[in-house]
């Protein structure tokens, strides 16, 4: 089910006011952020915000094309690593024991 | 035989299936359509009279995005996300589910068929 019209898209309201800062300011600095589930606004492309992965903020670059995505989209929580094949080698030596 | 719109040619069956060998003209979009053009939808494509085919082939152009048109379109969103590197792009990347679906089983017909995974015996035995 998608999000009512009335309330429009959501986003951290201190987000969006330290976003609208910078703004003025002409300043730019990577702002970290937990909240993954703000969506992205025209306003904050170009900036640079370190969205938190569960683990560490990854900094990511906003871009033109990313406007209406949530942060947490660019920030993946799981880390996803093959399983690892213990070499043949190995294996051998430790029979000739 | 017919043509409509560009390379295909239903031919034997019901119009609203006929329709249908159209990418981008599935079930629900060939009936409303035709209810639209006020023409029977188990009339079958042979006897179509020139002016309804003409009508057909009108509605067609100016109401759907269709064929490579349409597999243009939805190929090219697929690039866009996955050069913004979002999650959904990366899982069209990997060939997984994109919308939250489990993997720990199913998900055959993203992945494909299945591969067997682990290790495998040393050949020198």
């Amino acid at each position: 089910m998608s999000r009512s019209l009335k309330k429009g898209p959501f986003v951290e309201e201190k987000l969006l006011k330290r976003i609208n800062k910078l703004n003025e300011s002409g300043e730019k600095k990577i702002i970290k952020t937990w909240s993954r589930s703000s969506n992205i606004f025209p306003e904050m492309v170009g900036h640079t915000i370190a969205v938190h992965d569960g683990r560490r903020h990854v900094p990511i670059f906003i871009s033109e094309s990313m406007v209406g995505h949530k942060l947490g989209e660019f920030a993946p929580s799981r880390s996803i690593r093959p399983h690892i094949y213990k070499g043949k080698s190995e294996r051998v030596a430790t029979v000739k024991k | 035989m017919v043509r409509i719109s560009g390379v295909d040619i239903p031919n034997d069956k019901h119009i609203c299936i006929a329709l249908t060998y159209i990418f981008g003209i599935g079930r629900s979009a060939a009936e409303a359509m035709l209810n639209k053009l006020n023409i029977d939808n188990s009339i079958k494509t042979k006897d179509l009279s020139e002016d309804e085919l003409v009508k057909i082939r009108e509605y067609i152009e100016n109401n759907y995005t269709i064929e490579g048109d349409l597999r243009r379109e939805v190929s090219q969103n697929v690039k866009r996300l996955i050069e913004i590197n979002s999650y959904r792009g990366i899982r069209h990347k990997r060939g997984l589910p994109v919308r939250g679906q489990r993997t720990h089983t199913n998900a055959r017909t993203r992945k494909g068929k299945r591969r067997s995974v682990g290790i495998k015996k040393s050949q020198s035995q």
